[in-house]
This record gives structure tokens, C-alpha cells and sequence, in this order.
């Protein structure tokens, strides 16, 4: 029986409707450049609408980080136009970027949780940061911990615990706040398998309560077996994919979880 | 709240070690000369009441001994008849060798043959207001010669040298004052260069410039706070020292170094202030750092 998280059915984060049918993230003839070197991104244009859900795929060194961190405002693209969220960031007054910011979760690939703090509070950080309060955040908090199978270590510190806890200490940061864009840079890449497909599971119930997402990802298994489009990079220049119906190895892996729940 | 988590690693940058001794010496510098300034303050008002009510009257020693009995009887009638005038005596010949004594020597037999003035000691009532001038007008028009000295010309040298003292003193505080920003400015923007990462993810996931400043006001505040406490531990020892060596000279010349309790409390308030401003300039550096950030 699949498990509704409250963390996602709560009312404290509910945000009034906007951008209804409009497109979340969309880029138009991107470019980047870091300093003088040659362009890591060329003319990158897309437009993902409200609810898709895609791949991110590419030999390394394609750019995929980059094109993610263009999408979560950690880079400014040398040319082009990126609109999150119908607002076109390269006019939008810097005071106004954590709103967009807070609406936007984030997996990075080298996790970056804060080292001092404990599993709890790093995934606690989105909501304080939003200002929700204490109550709701200790509820949502623990149990979308107790979740991702990290239920015992809410007070671990990030050093004192494995890669693949690291990892979804990570995903729980950036899905708690239950964002309206999810990106994520390899968000499976320290896990097994079984948990690799529990936290698709999870990426798939975000999508379903209207979440975009782009992950990016090295796993071809999961690419096919999941069936979303994918955004290919390669060369700095971008390819988009169909989709197609999700294949029985997602089906099974549904199944899976639905034991797990 | 004071002792609230910090989403930023503060333990870890060593700025806690220093920062909160640089604010000690800094308060300490700043009380040492808040005191010094407040003493003086209170010396120069008591010097200034002290001597303004004093008036001393001088009767040239060239009369033949009748006269000048008689002179110096005129001159006390005359200063005792003042409404304003306390006490009026004259100073002995003893007490006027013993004040000559250092500049002379021990007096001598032929130290008798100097004509000594006539010193009149007169104390005045330090409420009344008196013409001095007047006074000496009609002294001399009955005894050739008498002169009054209020003292003014070398008390307004010595309250002007107090005042220079003063101007220095407050150039001193704002110096401190000015080199206590300038560490807090720096030690702030080293730990915005320590925990950019930590700051970059803050911003990521959200956090205004305003919620990462809280957070380094709120710490500079407890150590600006914590190294005031600790400048004033030092101050206060040296200062009651200074105090004991001072009331031991028991010379004429020093006066006794005391303050108000309203001193001792404006001095207390320093580690206060020290947080304060600590906490203000912190939050002006964050803000103003990530201002130019993307």
C-alpha cells in the first residue's frame, strides 16, 4: 500500500496557483562560457511545462551540471534568455531570486549538506529558511527522514554517515519544501538499486502532485525502464528525446514499492 | 534566542579564539581613557569650585611695621564686611617661610631681612557671586598697594590644558572606536570567505541576504559582547590600582581620582556597547558583501 507522505499533503506550504498551463523552466538559445574558454553550452533552447518529467543524459563532461545550475540560479547562461516560472531571470531584482529560489529543490551531485549540522536540520533548513513553523517542521521533518530509511540517524552528522545516506539526507532537503521545479544531479549515483527505485518512486510522487523535474543521470537502465523524455546533451549542444510508456521494469519497480509501503 | 543554532559552521573558523580579544583590549583601551576623562572631568569642576572660592590679598612689605598693622587691620575690615566673604586671616610669617621653604631653603636669619608680603587668605561663600574686581578697587583706594588675586589667569590655563586632555582623550575613543569596526569589518568578511559554500547553499535553497546577515550579527554580538566583558575584567583591577597608588601620594597637587556611581556605570555599559556595534557592523559587511554577489 503506497504511503502518502503528509510532508506533501500539508497545508503550510501550499502557494497560491500560478503560471496555470505556462511553462516552469524554459531556455532560449542559452550559452556558456566560463571565463575565456570555449562554450560549454550551445544555444540551448527548451520549455518544459508544468508536470513533465525528464532526463537529463549526456557523456560526462557534456553539461549537464551546467545546464542544472543555470536552472537553480547558480550560474548567469554568457547569452540567452532563461525563464523560470514565466519570469525572465536576467530582469528579475535580486531581492526576488529567493522567492523563485524557494520554489525550486535542488539534489546537487556532491550533496553540499552543511557538516555541523545533523541530518534533521539540514533537511530541516528549506522550511526554516521559508520561516514555517517549528511544529511543522519537526513533523515533516522526521517523517519523510524516516522515509528514506534514515529514521535512526536524524542526528547523525553528513560525515558520520555513508555516501548513499549522504544522498538521500540530500533529497530529502530538496524535496521537502515541496517544490514546483526539482533538479538533480545524479540523485542515485550512491545508492543500490532497491533504493535507487524507492527514490524514483518518490520523484514520481512528487510529479504526480505537479512537481517538474529534470534529473540527471548516468543510469541508462533507469532511463528505459522509466520510460520519461530526456533532455540529451552532448558537445554543449542539446537533443530532446520522447518519451515513451513507462516499460515493465517501472511497473515492476512500482510493484516493488508498493510491497516496500 | 541569544544562544540560538547557527546554520553556518562557526565553530570551525577560529574566529571565536581572536575576535573577543581584540574587542578586550579594545575595551579595555576605551575604559582606561573613559576613566581618565571622567576623572578629570570631575577633578576640573571640583579645582574650579575650589579655587574660584578662594581669593587671596597681598599687602606689599614696604610700610614701616605701625602702618602696615594698621594696613592689614583696614583690609580685614573691609573683606570681613563682605556679605560673600566666609573667613578672611592672615597668613603667619611661619606658613609663608614654610611655602618658601622649597623654592629658598630652610629660613635662615638672614632670611628675615626679605621683605615678605603680607599674605590674607580669604575664603569665599562658593554660591555668591562676586565682583573681584570691585573688591580689589576698594582695597587698594584704602591701602596703597593691596592687591586681590582670584587665581583666574592660572585656573583658566589649567581648565584649558584639562579640556585639551579631554579633546585628546575623546580623539583616543574615536580612534578605538574606528579600529574596533574595522577588525569586526574584517573578521566578518573573513568568515564570509570561510563559509561561502555553506552561505552559497543558504542561498540556493532560498535564504534572503537578511536571514545569513542574522545569523553573523546575532554571533558578533555574543563575541563583541564576551571581549567587552573581558576588557572591562582587565580594566577594572588597573583602574582600582591607579586609584590606590593615587589616594596614597596624598599630595596637594594630585588630586584624589574618584568617579560617580553614574561613571562606573556608564563604564559598565561599554561591553554593551562593544556587542552593539559589533552586531551593527557585522550586519552592514554581510549585507553589503552579498549585495554584489550573484
Amino acid at each position: 500500500m503506497p504511503v502518502e507522505l503528509s510532508a506533501f499533503s500539508g497545508s503550510h506550504l501550499n502557494r497560491a496557483p500560478e503560471n496555470h498551463g505556462g511553462d516552469v523552466i524554459s531556455f532560449e538559445n542559452v550559452g556558456l562560457r566560463y571565463g575565456l574558454g570555449p562554450e560549454v553550452l550551445q544555444d540551448v533552447s527548451f520549455a518544459l511545462p508544468s508536470g513533465s518529467f525528464y532526463f537529463l543524459i549526456g557523456p560526462s563532461g557534456a553539461g549537464k551540471s551546467s545546464l542544472l545550475k543555470l536552472g537553480y540560479l547558480a550560474l548567469k547562461p554568457s547569452r540567452g534568455l532563461i525563464s523560470l516560472f514565466g519570469r525572465n531571470i536576467a530582469t528579475t531584482a535580486r531581492g526576488e531570486l529567493p522567492e523563485l529560489r524557494r520554489r525550486i529543490g535542488v539534489v546537487f551531485q556532491e550533496f553540499r549538506l552543511l557538516r555541523h549540522l545533523s541530518a534533521f536540520d539540514n533537511v530541516a533548513l528549506p522550511l526554516r529558511v521559508a520561516g514555517i513553523r517549528e511544529s511543522d517542521v519537526r513533523k515533516n521533518v522526521s517523517e519523510l527522514l524516516a522515509w528514506v530509511g534514515l529514521r535512526g540517524h536524524m542526528q547523525s552528522r553528513p560525515p558520520t554517515l555513508s555516501g548513499g545516506q549522504q544522498q538521500r539526507v540530500a533529497i530529502a532537503r530538496a524535496v521537502i519544501a515541496r517544490p514546483k521545479l526539482l533538479l538533480a544531479d545524479e540523485p542515485t549515483g550512491n545508492v543500490d538499486d532497491s533504493m535507487a527505485l524507492r527514490l524514483m518512486h518518490l520523484f514520481d510522487e512528487l510529479n504526480k502532485l505537479g512537481t517538474t523535474l529534470i534529473i540527471a543521470t548516468h543510469n541508462e537502465h533507469l532511463v528505459k525502464s522509466l520510460g520519461h523524455p530526456c533532455l540529451c546533451l552532448d558537445g554543449g549542444r542539446l537533443e530532446i528525446t520522447p518519451g515513451k510508456a513507462a516499460g515493465t521494469a517501472g511497473r515492476n519497480a512500482s510493484a516493488e514499492l508498493g510491497k516496500v509501503f | 534566542m541569544f544562544m540560538r543554532r547557527s546554520d553556518l559552521p562557526f565553530d570551525e573558523d577560529g574566529l571565536a579564539r581572536f575576535l573577543p580579544w581584540l574587542i578586550a583590549f579594545m575595551v579595555f583601551l576605551a575604559t582606561m581613557a573613559m576613566a581618565g576623562a571622567l576623572a578629570l572631568s570631575v577633578t576640573a569642576g571640583r579645582w574650579d569650585k575650589g579655587i574660584s572660592a578662594t581669593l587671596t590679598v597681598q599687602i606689599p612689605a614696604t610700610l614701616a611695621p605701625k602702618a602696615q598693622e594698621k594696613a592689614i587691620a583696614r583690609a580685614l575690615k573691609i573683606l570681613r564686611a563682605e556679605p560673600a566673604v566666609v573667613s578672611a586671616e592672615q597668613i603667619s610669617e611661619s606658613r609663608i617661610m614654610a611655602l618658601l621653604e622649597p623654592w629658598l631653603g630652610t629660613a635662615g636669619e638672614d632670611m628675615r631681612d626679605l621683605p615678605l608680603p603680607i599674605l590674607i587668605d580669604v575664603n569665599l561663600d562658593p554660591d555668591a557671586v562676586v565682583d573681584v574686581a570691585a573688591l580689589a578697587g576698594r582695597l587698594s583706594a584704602q591701602v596703597p598697594g593691596a592687591t586681590a588675586d582670584d587665581h583666574g589667569a592660572w585656573l583658566n590655563r589649567l581648565v584649558s590644558l584639562i579640556h585639551w586632555v579631554q579633546a585628546v582623550t575623546l580623539a583616543v575613543l574615536g580612534l578605538i572606536l574606528l579600529v574596533s569596526v574595522g577588525t569586526v569589518v574584517f573578521a566578518t568578511r573573513t568568515g564570509l570567505a570561510i563559509h561561502h559554500e555553506a552561505i552559497e547553499v543558504l542561498h540556493l535553497i532560498g535564504a534572503h541576504d537578511s536571514y545569513v546577515a542574522k545569523q553573523f550579527a546575532f554571533r558578533a554580538l555574543a563575541l563583541g559582547f564576551k571581549g567587552g566583558v573581558m576588557g572591562l575584567a582587565l580594566a577594572a583591577p588597573t583602574l582600582w590600582g591607579i586609584g590606590l597608588l593615587a589616594d596614597r601620594m596624598e599630595a596637594g597637587l594630585l588630586p584624589d581620582f574618584t568617579l560617580t556611581s553614574a561613571h562606573w556605570l556608564a563604564l559598565a555599559s561599554l561591553p554593551v556597547f562593544a556587542g552593539l556595534i559589533a552586531m551593527l557592523t557585522a550586519r552592514r559587511t554581510v549585507m553589503k558583501t552579498l549585495s554584489e554577489m550573484l
